[in-house]
């Protein structure tokens, strides 16, 4: 399964940034595609990309919102909301852990050999504050003289962007490169931040900083393809802790916000059958799939 | 067992998300919203990706 999902994951990249054209029109793909939201985080400014990010599209709107309404335009963001909660009500965050190219590539960095270390659990409500904050109240309220708010997660934080549309960008159009300043540098300083931490933490943005997977958490309690728990076939023998590349304790928070749905508790550690997938309110539960892997 | 699961209520949580959500969509596509989010997309914003 983990083998699937890994080529799932790598097939979802390709997709996403498709636009293999960029070294020789050295712009950006304008397609219809664009008009889709990508599932998980992938800048629409990269060079290849062939969907619209929801969270950067998302701000764009908000932070126009009073411009747009005063010329009798509804822009308000119900399209890019309607896409992410249709998703996130179907899946949750098994967007995260099988549809995000940035999540992929944290995977990727965690497989280089190197020291492990943990990620403190309170860590995990940052990312709830910035999507509040820098996705929502942030560009709607702090505004100019002309009314018009700031892409605050776009522009401070997402390293994604720095990643796949700033660097690019600099290498195939060289005069931008006179003006880029400090916001460029400490952007790029984070980006190194987090690929360090990749490294040697499983999934740090994620974790600790994404607001699209912030936004997917919500569903915890409410998505139709979630992980279950059959307590009476528990043994407590944690096994499921260690295995969790979120950090989830599933035998002691089976709806818990971080989990990405990868299913390695389900087929690498539980030996009991205790962790089951239900989709739309139908269990499958781990034996089932064993058995239906060893059928003829 | 299997008559056991079969007695569990369905969760409607789901399906209710699902239905408020595609209507979200559909009230953003009525207002024309994915036109204007095809125009941001076609542009390269500079100081969205921290050039500029």
């Amino acid at each position: 399964m983990e083998f699937f999902r890994n080529w799932f994951q790598a097939a979802i990249l390709v997709l996403t940034n498709a636009s293999w054209t960029f070294p020789f029109s050295r712009s950006l793909y304008q397609g219809p595609l664009k008009v889709l939201c990508s599932p998980g985080l992938n800048c629409y400014s990269c060079p290849a990309a062939t969907v619209a990010c929801p969270i950067g599209a998302l701000q764009q709107l908000l932070l126009s919102v009073r411009m747009t309404l005063a010329n009798g335009q509804v822009y308000v963001g119900f399209y890019i909301i309607g896409s992410m909660g249709f998703l996130g009500a179907i899946f949750g965050r098994m967007v995260c852990g099988w549809a995000c190219p940035f999540g992929f590539m944290q995977e990727l960095l965690y497989k280089i050999r190197s020291p492990k270390f943990t990620i403190l659990r309170p860590l995990r409500y940052i990312k709830y504050a910035i999507l509040a904050l820098t996705v929502v109240i942030l560009p709607l309220v702090a505004i100019n003289d002309f009314g018009m708010g700031l892409p605050w997660f776009c522009k401070f934080i997402c390293p994604a962007g720095t990643l796949e549309a700033g660097i690019p960008m600099l290498l195939l159009q060289p005069d931008l490169r006179q003006i880029i300043g400090t916001l460029f540098w400490s952007k790029f300083t984070l980006l190194i931040l987090f690929i360090g931490w990749s490294v040697v933490a499983s999934r740090p943005f994620c974790r600790t900083t994404c607001p699209l997977g912030a936004f997917y958490a919500l569903f915890k309690k409410a998505k139709m393809i979630r992980l279950t728990l059959d307590e009476s076939k528990c043994t407590q023998c944690k096994e499921c802790h260690s295995i969790c590349p979120m950090g989830v304790k599933f035998n002691e928070s089976p709806d818990d916000g971080e989990c990405i749905t990868c299913m390695r508790c389900m087929n690498e550690s539980c030996r009991f059958g205790a962790i089951g997938i239900e989709i739309g309110g139908l269990p499958v539960q781990a034996s089932d799939i064993r058995r239906k892997k060893t059928a003829p | 067992m299997a008559a056991k699961r079969l007695q569990q209520p369905a969760n409607k949580l789901p399906l209710f998300f699902i239905s408020f959500f595609i209507i979200m969509f559909c009230i953003g596509v009525f207002f024309d919203e994915p036109s204007r989010v095809l125009e941001q997309a076609w542009q390269i914003c500079l100081s969205c990706i921290g050039i500029g």
